[in-house]
């Protein structure tokens, strides 16, 4: 149990861009932690002789010519945004990262 | 209440066909039926008034002018469909559920609406449905919840709820629905409608909004097993811009549904898919309907998947891992909700963050907190990696399954549709609803539900799955079984719901 | 922000006490006339959001699309740089959030790069060779571009809002990450920059990448640690992001080897971080450090499926590699018999391949590169431009050095003839009558003049008789300015010692 407490999911919630009041943490700690206790039993179950499936039908190759297609005008490009300028989406500052 | 609309799309064609009735009519009579009843049902997030009835005034003429022009035609051409609203569409807003994108328009269209548009069927509007598709009851919507035409203060199933509930209202005779975890199927099953989840593949997925890319299928929703099987055919077949979109032909789905017969067809019953968790007006109506099958010449076997018991803990490490990747692109960048937090400083990272807080509800965030945990650094194998591998065990276990028998059988739900609001605060409780539909997606395998009956005056699904790629055998014994039943009871199942909207 | 200005110690002294370990990562741009995963245009410079398709944008619902190209180009590179192939790849989600990255993760690869294990020998400007190893090559796609506005400077700090164009976003990209370089000593700035112009050079040479540094289409990020000298445990590594020009690679890692001294030698710890390198102080500065937060949740990408290499399919791209760069030069050297100077000189101009082919068309190796690094380099020069790009062909030279040969022109003439060809009035031969440039080889007309000019210069004559024979020069002038230089020098003045009747 409390294997997911606040720090945990403060952590993940940072990871997903996502703001959280201490409430909602602490709420979604409480039913991750039953979640992920009721799921657990996954990790049990195969052994190292069972690949993994990332496909239910698999496939291999599946390729496109490099031939130019169909381009979205400016205008519909930016239809949805936000903020734009300039025929470019607009952010409000980036502060010191990469 | 307008005769028309209680037609199959397979009858509604052949009036169409025989101009006993134009598809203005057709059309009109449907947007009626919604401007009637969806006030109580909320099916449709958006109602499509103009462009459908210019679609159908379009076939009208088309079928006027007589000669190539109306040989052309598709055999579905002027017979309505209603859109889940996670299928992106020009011309009307796609919401899928969320604040995040309320009233985005989008730019192109999926490639099963091009193919809709091409058979020219006049698109009724969008439905509602769980939030990003994540639920099983539409309670998760920004938009309201959706209620169960059977009784109003019931859920009508999820996510696909809106698009099951508009069939069943006779609010639409078709629609299309998506299903990751059993979102087309557990919503026909407590509906009393059909709804086919196609082999994985089998439909282009370009169009739909990802929820769990390697679960995702668009399918069928409608009132008969042949219904489903034509607008199997419009939708199916191979896409480019679909990596994982089959080159197989769709095969005759039609013609399979319209034969219907289960004579010599070896039918196995999941041990694991019923009894324990499973109520028991469910479990009587299942176990009628195997005794129907078997007189008419089945052949019923018992099989074991003993991995299954592992599918549901597996399907909640996949689907909220792959959810949690493929929603991170709702960031208020290019499109959808934008919040600016209300203290400084005023950094991009803060107002993604605040942005993804406003715009998504708690069952989304739920998932992707959760699907972020499985991948995260130090956890990746013991979760996102096992459940792959028991993603593995569930296909082997089909894989046996299927080597002693045809298609398999199952209830398409453990229980009827229950009350709005019971299980919205125990997560766990709801995600239950998905423990027969959820193996199928995790193997790719197709299914289908057929209305099983009612328990408690509520409906009950009967499921069907088959091999991948052998989509043709739902339909065969789908509609036997809908045959069947039929018989038994005098007519569809949908004829003994109550009445809607007071008496017309 | 005011960077802190980093101590630094003299590269000489960090030398003496410490071996630097370097690693790189560049990324190459490939230069397809699609993006990786979306038939969109991959142009460089066109209006902000025009080459641009929904999956470019990361719009809801959107697939990705291997392009084949894409996958050919990058596995002629892992070829080239020695790499193996293999069998069966696939492609990962690297998860993180920034606004040039539309779905917010970059599709990459991860655990199996489409090459792998590799070499390369970098042979630095004295002939010395070193063996880089390479690690793995694999394939991605790159991110839309960021402009920052506002604020102070236009810098990413103190920027109020910053400007995407997802343009570039998709863009196919090959990194190619190298093994640890050991043992380079104070050779290892020079290494550093040898090495990723060898990069530019192989991808230029398969044709694979425009390969133009300037543009982005080569981009280093250089590691460096430290190591006592005797030690062979590794010092912690900075990394230093988007170094983008030769110069800036080798200044980068010398300026980080003197950083890194100056802190070890404080008795301080290297801290893991990234480094931003600043080409106007030529300093760099610190970036982010490595935290936890950077868990990128990496996975196998659900909508797209492994690429399996066949041994045909590699055979076939190997057969069509050119010959490596290095082996080429070798041999040609080799060839013409130039001497070391000679040959460096010649790379160095950028007139290696204009001379293999003018030596093709006919002309000695000494032929082609007097003209190649004379007249025509000179001609280069003024006009500003590379001396292949003035638009000599290989034929000119051929022309004009026979024309030379059987007497008809003189140097001097040749080069007027050039002139000529490259003004766009024909091939030499054809100039040479239209101008009536030939030397003049009647010997009576160029008696008449000498008669002339001796008789205008009656004091040359007395001296030349005399025995002052290189007073003929004096002569020799006049006859050449009376025929406007199309005389044969040396036969002019044969025939005047013959006329004054001494012994030449
Ligand atoms: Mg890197
Ligand atoms: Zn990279």
């Amino acid at each position: 149990m409390s294997e997911i407490n606040r720090e945990a999911v403060a952590h993940l919630a940072q990871l997903a861009r996502i703001e959280m009041t201490a409430e909602e943490l602490d709420k979604m700690a409480g039913e991750l932690d039953v979640i992920v206790d009721s799921i657990k039993t996954v990790s049990e179950v195969a052994g190292d002789d069972v690949p993994a499936t990332s496909h239910p039908i698999p496939l291999t190759n599946v390729f496109r010519e490099d031939v130019p297609g169909q381009t979205l005008t400016n205008e519909q490009a930016l239809s949805g945004a936000p903020d734009a300028e300039d025929g470019r989406f607009k952010v409000p500052a980036i502060l010191d990262e990469e | 209440m307008n005769e028309l609309i209680t037609h199959s799309a397979a009858e509604l064609a052949a009036k169409l066909a025989a101009k006993e009735v134009s598809a203005v009519e057709v059309v009109q009579a449907h947007l009626d039926r919604i401007a009637e009843v969806d006030g109580e049902v909320n099916a449709f997030l958006h109602v499509n008034t103009e462009e459908a009835l210019a679609v159908a005034t379009e076939v009208d003429t088309a079928r006027a002018a007589g000669g190539a022009e109306a040989g052309r035609l598709h055999g579905l051409a002027g017979v309505p469909i209603a859109i889940k609203d996670l299928i992106v569409t020009i011309g009307q807003p796609t919401t899928a559920g969320s604040a995040m994108l309320r009233g985005w328009m989008s730019p192109y269209d999926a490639t099963v609406i091009q193919k809709i548009r091409a058979a020219k069927m006049p698109m009724l509007g969008k439905t509602n449905l769980d939030e990003f598709a994540m639920g099983s009851s539409t309670e998760h919507s920004a938009y309201g919840p959706t209620r169960n035409p059977w009784d109003l203060d019931r859920i009508p199933g999820g996510s696909g709820g809106g698009s099951a509930a508009a069939v069943a209202a006779y609010e639409a005779p078709l629609a299309l629905g998506t299903d990751t975890g059993g979102s087309i199927r557990q919503p026909a099953a407590v509906t009393g409608s059909v709804g086919v989840k196609p082999t994985y593949g089998g439909v282009s997925r370009y169009g739909a909004i990802a929820m769990a890319s390697s679960l995702d299928q668009i399918g069928p929703v409608s009132r008969t097993v042949l219904d489903s099987a034509l607008l199997h055919e419009v939708i199916g077949g191979h896409d480019p811009a679909d990596s994982t979109s089959l080159t197989d032909p769709v095969g005759a789905l039609a013609e399979a549904a319209r034969t219907g017969n289960v004579a010599g067809m070896r039918i196995g019953v999941v041990r694991e898919l019923q009894g324990e968790g499973y109520d028991a007006g469910v479990q009587q109506r299942f176990d009628e309907s195997l005794e129907l099958l078997r007189g008419a010449g089945a052949e019923i076997v018992e099989v074991s998947c003993p991995n299954f018991k592992y599918a549901l803990g597996a399907y909640y490490l996949i689907m909220p891992s792959e959810a949690s990747s493929n929603l991170a692109k709702f960031d208020g960048v290019r499109y959808g909700l934008r919040v600016l937090p209300e203290d400084a400083p005023l950094t991009i990272e803060r107002v993604m963050g605040a942005s993804r807080a406003a715009g998504f509800g708690d069952e989304v965030k739920r998932r992707i907190i959760l699907g972020t945990y499985a991948l995260s650094a130090g956890y990746y194998d013991a979760y996102y990696g096992s459940a792959q591998k028991v993603r593995t065990l569930v296909q082997r276990d089909f894989d046996a399954a299927f080597a002693q028998a045809d298609v398999l059988i199952s209830p398409t739900a453990p229980t009827t549709a229950f009350k709005l609001g019971e299980k919205l605060d125990d997560p766990l409780a709801m995600y239950l609803n998905d423990v027969a539909t959820i193996p199928a997606n995790l193997a790719g395998v197709p299914g289908i539900s057929v209305p099983g009956g009612l328990a408690g005056g509520l409906p009950v699904g009967i499921q069907f799955l088959a091999p991948a790629r052998e989509d043709a055998r739902l339909y065969r014994a789908g509609a036997a079984l809908e045959k069947l039943l039929e018989d038994k009871w005098g007519g569809p199942l949908l004829a003994q719901a109550p009445v809607l909207g007071g008496v017309k | 922000m005011t960077a802190v200005t980093d101590e630094i110690l003299s590269f000489e002294e960090a030398m003496e006490k410490y071996d630097p370990v370097l690693g790189f990562e560049v990324h190459v741009e490939l230069n397809t006339r699609t993006k990786m995963f979306s038939a969109a245009p991959n142009v460089f410079g066109d209006e902000p959001n025009t080459n641009v398709t929904p999956v470019c944008l990361g719009l809801p619902g959107v697939l990705p699309v291997v392009n084949k190209a894409a996958v050919e180009y990058s596995i002629k590179i892992g070829l080239a740089l020695g790499c193996r192939i293999a069998p069966s790849c696939t492609f990962a989600r690297k998860q993180y959030f920034y606004p040039d990255t539309p779905k917010n993760f970059q599709t990459s690869q991860y655990e199996d790069p489409i090459a792998f294990d590799g070499s390369i020998d970098i042979e630095l400007e004295d002939g010395t060779v070193f063996t880089v190893e390479i690690e793995r090559a694999h394939m991605e796609e790159d991110a839309g571009k960021l402009t920052h506005l506002g604020g102070a400077t236009g810098r990413i700090q103190g920027a109020d809002f910053s400007l995407v164009d997802y343009n570039r976003a998709g863009v196919p990209l090959v990194e190619i990450v190298t093994k640890p370089i050991v043992g380079a000593g104070s050779r290892a700035p020079e290494l550093a920059k040898a090495y990723v112009a060898a990069i530019r050079e192989i991808v230029k040479n398969l044709g694979v990448s425009d390969a133009r540094m300037e543009r982005g289409n080569v981009r280093c990020d250089a590691n460096v640690s430290l190591m006592p000298k005797g030690s062979t445990t590794f010092g912690t590594r900075s990394e230093t992001k988007n170094v983008n020009s030769l110069r800036s690679v080798e200044r980068a890692v010398r300026f980080e080897i003197q950083r890194h001294a100056a802190v070890l030698e404080s008795g301080a710890a290297v801290t893991q971080e990234t480094r931003h390198w600043h080409e106007d102080t030529r300093t760099t500065t610190a970036g982010r450090p490595k935290s936890d937060a950077d868990d990128y949740r990496y996975f196998p990408e659900p909508d797209l499926v492994p690429v399996v290499t066949s041994e045909e399919w590699i055979e076939e791209l190997r057969a069509q590699l050119p010959e490596p760069p290095a082996e080429r030069r070798k041999r040609l050297k080799d060839a013409w018999g130039y001497s070391d100077a000679e040959f460096r000189d010649v790379v160095n101009a950028g007139v290696m391949d204009s001379i293999e082919e003018t030596i093709a068309a006919g002309a000695t190796p000494a032929v082609a590169r007097k003209w190649w690094m004379g007249e025509v380099s000179r001609r280069a020069k003024e006009a500003e431009v590379d001396p292949a790009e003035l638009g000599v062909t290989p034929e000119t030279i051929v022309e004009l050095d026979s024309l030379i040969s059987a007497g008809k022109i003189n140097d001097k003439l040749a080069r007027k003839v050039l002139e000529y060809v490259l003004a766009g009035e024909g091939t030499p031969s054809e100039v040479v009558d239209k101008h009536g440039m030939a030397v003049v080889s009647d010997d009576g007309a160029l008696l008449e003049a000498i008669d002339a000019a001796l008789a205008a210069q009656p004091e040359v004559a007395e001296k030349i008789r005399g025995g002052k024979l290189q007073a003929a020069g004096a002569i020799v002038g006049g006859v050449m300015k009376a025929t406007r230089g199309q005389a044969d020098a040396g036969r002019v003045r044969e025939l005047i010692f013959e006329r004054l009747g001494v012994q030449g």
